[in-house]
């Protein structure tokens, strides 16, 4: 026999259902090819566009030359590394805090970490405005209790921008941090306070290195969403923070020059996937983020 | 024996012992919690200025948003964009989250990432390049090129709740649906979309918020008179601090906490299903 | 199709060449099987044998690569779930949460079309014959695991399917409550005289309930036969090994037969190589001069351990070559009787009439 009997018909329908089932995520594709592939395509296109029209390195050129370019990119890095480590500082602890908790507690106390996640940023951001202003809460509040004798400059600088953002960035390190630690095995920390270790040694020994994955992954997340800031820098940073994406805008508003706003954006684009690719290679990613495995 | 001396933890770390984890978490969530909800009694100040606590209560900046067109209008535009917004990324994501929950075709991981990339590429990248092609197209300050570039940021999301909710649902009920005679598609109206509804729901509820809440694409997108709120609010912040912004905001943090409480309930009749 | 005529719908299954691959694994190699109309046939294999992958196949839910199922003279490899008419139950039961009792049962009625009062008459029926008269408005959370479980079995038979398939059905339930179920699932089966198909990894239960046993592993039909045959005369080292406790005992080919060492133990037969498969229950004490004769075959060995396991006592011995026989005899027998203590020589006697010989080393 040159073919078992019904391969032919059972692999036509086998490939046919995949097929029906595999089309139902064609809207979906579309929609994510007109907004995210083909205007991406076009910039990288734009970004190659010399001149002259003709294709060219200029607009890349342009970053190595201009140390105001040199200066944007230190600034965004600066930025996110340290937003990442004062998110990590106060995320951690609370992160602890949660999962430690019974799970009807927990819920309850993570409303303290989803309420802000689930408000606007911008409102965040002008809350926040509020706040550090020269005459706003904080500032008063230091000098009635003798922090400090005259208003600090809390805002429209570095230290206003780290605030906002870390405030903005909390939740997305806290919560696959708290859902790695809801996962760590309770019998793991009695056998090691079983084996004898105290307390703090059976933290360091085994809690904290079965929770450093969930923390690196919430760490990345941070980092790469704080690469492409826009909205807090501009607003808290006063015009004083330009990181990428302030620089781009600035580009079109000022010279309205496409070829380096995507050249710019194609650099930006291209750390942000290299971060995540590194990350996917040391880290299952995609298990802490999504729980996918 | 008192709180303080009961053990916290199954190994007998005392509650007194864990004090200054709780007063430190106490004071991070106040931290996380304050600025959100600041913008409230401020927005119900008579001062120009923005002070703590007002001086004089009133009414007088809810006053000038809802008396001010440019502020009803861009509202208008902001709830109509949400809405269509959820209408169009709900089910297309909900289709895609359960067609590559479902499916093992080896193409499904490369559709997955290429779905979730709208969460990773930087939004400003987003909104350029879209600014650019609509340019191309004509469709700058139209509410359908607001809605697509909406819909696109809100998929990965969708699919990411939904997928959720699939997996904690027992698939064996739609191959039982089937067994006993119903069609792939009855199955999944009947059996398994009635289970995942509460995810599906949660899911909307938050492509509602990404579309109201977002500014960056909205800035480049939208204008004239199809502006959002946001537009608007980030030109006032930028500018000048107006206290009508801390009317809106509080506006905005009630719509949010109702939202974030709808889907907490949601979510626990779902676990309780 | 009618309720009350279930036994006239039962039909044989035929399956021919059935194989389906994932990648270079074989989940099911070229299987042939027939159920015999209105039978309980048991799919018994270890996790990962095949075993679920043939009965999805039966179901419609796993597409084979090739070959033919038949329902009667029907072939319905091509067809999709929907249209084969198979009940079917679930390990997770895959209730449906949303609906009550009654709205589970009457789902397949409803689908078919079946008007509101004959629904409600025939669920009802289905109700009583799972002994559950009365429960249809209750919710799927208000009822037992052996309620839910009477509820799939109830939802699965009452569209009046001709075939019933049931996937480790009973593993989620405690051992007493499954032990129950299998003598109830046995007399529905009787009662409703629809062809079976039931999957499990659990022997006893496989021994239990079947009509017959098809022993599955590594995507191949090992032996097909009735629950004694499989028990009595293991096809080869894997059934005998999976199937009820067993020591086996490597054999040569002597002069005069088939050879435990010195002893002859069978005639010789075909073959490479023969092994002798002991079962503990058939061992026995025997005398410390005890010989082996026409009747019994004489083994000695160390006796290592007795353990008490309530009903019965198991005890080891260590035979010369380092083999270790397991044997079980009734607590009311002691090791006194024939003088052996732990440490000490003993004589274990086995009659020839219980000799199980299988092809192939052992394993």
């Amino acid at each position: 026999m040159a073919s078992a009997a019904n391969e032919t018909e059972l692999r036509r329908q086998h490939r046919r259902e995949q097929l029906s089932i595999l089309s139902l995520v064609i809207p979906a594709l579309v929609v994510v090819g007109l907004i995210i592939l083909i205007p991406l395509s076009w910039l990288f296109y734009l970004s190659f566009l010399g001149d002259d029209g003709g294709f060219s390195l200029e607009n890349y050129l342009k970053m190595t030359q201009y140390k105001s370019y040199y200066r944007i990119f230190i600034t965004t890095f600066q930025v996110s590394i340290l937003t990442t480590m004062i998110c990590i500082a106060l995320g951690y602890p609370l992160a602890f805090f949660l999962a430690q908790l019974p799970p009807r507690w927990a819920g309850v106390f993570m409303l303290a970490v989803l309420l802000p996640f689930w408000t606007s940023l911008l409102v965040r951001t002008y809350a926040w405005l509020v706040l550090l202003q020269r005459k706003g809460i904080i500032n008063e509040f230091a000098m009635d209790m003798g922090f400090w004798e005259k208003p600090l400059k809390l805002v429209h600088n570095m230290t206003g921008t780290l605030i906002g953002m870390a405030h903005i960035m909390l939740p997305f390190l806290i919560l696959p941090l708290y859902n790695a630690m809801r996962k760590i095995d309770r019998d793991m920390m009695h056998a090691a306070a079983n084996l004898g270790a105290n307390p703090v040694r059976a933290f360091w020994a085994v809690y904290f290195p079965l929770s450093l994955p969930g923390m690196v992954a919430g760490s990345l997340i941070v980092f790469v969403l704080c690469l492409g800031f826009y909205v807090t820098p501009a607003v808290l940073g006063g015009g004083r923070v330009i990181m990428v994406s302030n620089q781009i805008t600035a580009i079109l508003e000022n010279q309205f020059d496409w070829g380096a706003a995507s050249a710019l954006g194609v650099v930006l684009l291209v750390a942000t996937v290299l971060c995540l690719f590194l990350a996917a290679r040391f880290f299952k990613l995609d298990a802490a983020l999504f729980g996918r495995d | 024996m008192s709180w303080f001396s009961r053990p916290a933890t199954d190994t007998q770390i005392t509650h007194g012992r864990r004090l200054w984890l709780y007063a430190l978490a106490a004071v991070i969530m106040i931290l996380l919690v304050i600025p959100t909800l600041i913008v409230v009694p401020m927005s119900f100040s008579d001062s120009q200025y923005l002070e703590f606590p007002p001086s004089n209560w009133s009414l007088r900046w809810y006053e000038e948003y809802l008396g001010s067109r440019k502020w009803m209008r861009a509202t208008m535009t902001s709830v109509q964009v949400g809405v269509l917004t959820m209408l169009v990324a709900t089910p297309l994501g909900t289709m895609a989250a359960y067609a590559l929950f479902v499916s093992r075709h080896r193409l499904t991981r490369a559709i997955f990432l290429l779905l979730i990339t709208p969460m990773i590429v930087p939004v400003i990248l987003i909104a350029i390049g879209t600014f650019y092609a609509y340019g191309r197209m004509g469709m700058n300050n139209t509410i359908a090129g607001l809605v697509l570039a909406h819909a696109a940021l809100a998929l990965p999301l969708v699919i990411i709740v939904v997928t959720a909710g699939l997996r904690s649902y027992d698939l064996n009920q739609e191959q039982v649906a089937r067994s006993l005679g119903a069609t792939r598609s009855k199955a999944f109206f009947l059996i398994t979309l009635p289970q995942i509804r509460f995810s599906v729901i949660t899911a909307a509820l938050l492509s509602f918020l990404t579309s109201f809440d977002e500014v960056i694409v909205a800035i480049f997108v939208s204008g004239g008179a199809n502006a959002t709120l946001t537009k608007h609010m980030f030109a006032a912040l930028r500018d000048y601090i107006d206290p009508t912004i801390a009317a809106i905001s509080t506006i905005m943090v009630i719509l949010s906490s109702v939202l974030l409480l709808l889907t907490q309930f949601l979510g626990a009749k779902g676990t309780r299903d | 199709m009618k309720a009350s005529t279930l036994s006239d719908a039962a039909l044989p299954i035929a399956i021919r060449d059935l194989t389906k691959r994932y990648g270079p694994v074989y989940a099911l190699n070229a299987v042939d099987l027939d159920v015999h109309s209105g039978e309980f046939l048991t799919l018994l294999g270890p996790s990962g044998s095949g075993k679920t992958t043939l009965l999805m196949a039966i179901a419609g839910f796993n597409r084979p690569d090739s070959g033919s199922i038949k329902f009667g003279a029907e072939e319905v490899i091509l067809k999709p779930p929907h249209k084969r008419d198979v009940g079917m139950v679930f390990q997770s039961y895959a209730l449906f949460p949303q609906m009550s009792v009654a709205d589970n049962i009457g789902f397949p009625l409803k689908l078919r079309g079946v008007g509101a009062p004959e629904r409600a008459a025939r669920v009802e029926e289905a109700l009583e014959t799972v002994q559950l008269g009365g429960f249809g408005a209750r919710g799927i959370d208000q009822l037992s695991g052996g309620q839910r479980q009477r509820v799939a079995l109830a939802r699965a038979f009452v569209f009046g399917p001709r075939i019933l398939l049931m996937d480790e059905p009973l593993s989620a339930l405690d051992k007493k409550l499954r032990e129950r179920m299998q003598i109830e699932l046995k007399h529905l089966h009787r009662k409703l005289g629809v062809t079976t198909v039931y999957v499990t990894h659990d022997q006893r239960e496989a021994l239990t309930m079947s009509d017959r046993i098809a022993v599955i592993n590594d995507g191949q039909l090992v032996q097909l036969d009735a629950p004694e045959v499989i028990y009595n005369a293991p096809a080869n080292a894997f059934v005998a090994d999976f199937i009820g406790e067993s020591t086996m005992l490597p054999l040569t080919r002597g002069a005069s037969g088939l050879m435990y060492r010195d002893q002859k133990i069978a005639e010789t037969r075909d073959g490479e190589s023969w092994s002798l498969v002991v079962r503990p229950e058939r061992l026995f004490f025997a005398a410390q001069d005890a010989q082996s004769d026409d009747n019994t075959i004489v083994l000695r060995g160390t006796l290592r351990e007795t353990v008490f396991q309530g009903e019965s006592e198991m005890a080891l011995v260590a035979l010369d070559n380092g083999i270790e026989l397991a044997f079980r005899f009734g607590t009311g027998a002691t090791t006194n009787s024939t003088g052996g203590g732990l440490g000490e020589q003993v004589a274990v006697g086995l009659n020839r009439k219980d000799v199980i010989i299988i092809p192939g080393e052992t394993t």
